[in-house]
């Protein structure tokens, strides 16, 4: 069962990526985006990490790519045009493929494998993420609402009217 | 076999990954590059969670909160200035904002 549901999802979030690389629309790209962090939202809860999964999906499915459909929306952009292609990719990109899937094929072999099924880990829990966050990860955490304001700060600059 | 073995996982996230190099490398839309990084950070996050499986430790899933969080912080000042490049320029073309370069 837990076999058979990756399968499923991680061909879901590897079809979903290659779409986002693929498509000429940037919409259509974005659309596939939300598919890939998806289906990553169900693997994660397949790794027991609840808490996180609620968050993959309200945080970027949600708001950070509402973000992207917006501006890109906003500025209207259309299909890309095909630019001339480059020497260097054609020589280089074969070979970077092998050397990659040799780099997989040896990592999946030397690996001594621990198996992964579901409810074999329950320390993901809002609880459990919570407490480490405020007691172990307190001064990071509050370093990011730090960095949080300046972003919001940042984003209002930038995208006034005058400049 | 009921068990998923965890290196496939690994290698999802290292299929995912260098999937979101090869958009950040071959589109030519801004917007599409800002969103193949995207994907290389979350490819990362499911690493992240992966091993945290595996050790049986949450402190895997706080690294994944503290990316998310920066993600959402970089997509807001990044589409903040893709919308002051395509004021300023009217393109979105990334090989047509190149003046640092020359």
């Amino acid at each position: 069962m837990d076999v058979i549901l990756f399968l499923i999802f991680a061909t879901i979030a590897v079809v979903a990526a290659v779409n986002v690389v693929v498509q000429s629309h940037p919409i259509s790209s974005a659309i596939s985006l939300i598919g890939v962090m998806g289906s990553l939202a169900v693997l994660y809860l397949l790794l027991g990490a609840e808490f996180i999964a609620a968050a993959q999906v309200i945080v970027y499915a949600g708001a950070v790519m509402v973000l992207f459909l917006f501006v890109i929306m906003l500025l209207n952009a259309g299909t890309e045009t095909r630019q001339s292609k480059s020497e260097t990719a054609h020589l280089l990109g074969v070979p970077a493929l092998l050397v990659f899937a040799l780099l997989l094929a040896y990592f999946i072999r030397s690996q001594p494998d621990s198996g992964v099924h579901f409810g074999g880990f329950t320390g993901g829990s809002a609880q459990a993420v919570g407490r480490a966050l405020f007691t172990t990860y307190l001064l990071p955490f509050e370093v990011t609402s730090v960095l949080i304001l300046i972003a919001i700060v940042g984003a209002i600059v930038l995208a006034r009217k005058e400049i | 076999m009921s068990q998923v073995p965890l290196s496939w996982f690994l290698v999802l996230s290292a299929l995912l990954f260098a999937l979101g190099v090869a958009g950040f490398l071959f589109r030519r839309n801004i917007i599409t590059v800002f969103m193949s990084i995207e994907l290389m950070l979350n490819a990362v996050n499911l690493s992240f969670i992966a091993f945290a499986y595996q050790h049986k430790d949450v402190s895997g899933h706080l690294f994944v909160f503290f990316v998310m969080v920066v993600a959402a912080a970089e997509a807001a000042v990044g589409l903040a200035i893709i919308l002051t490049v395509f004021k300023n320029r009217a393109t979105l073309n990334i090989d047509d904002i190149s003046s640092m370069k020359d």
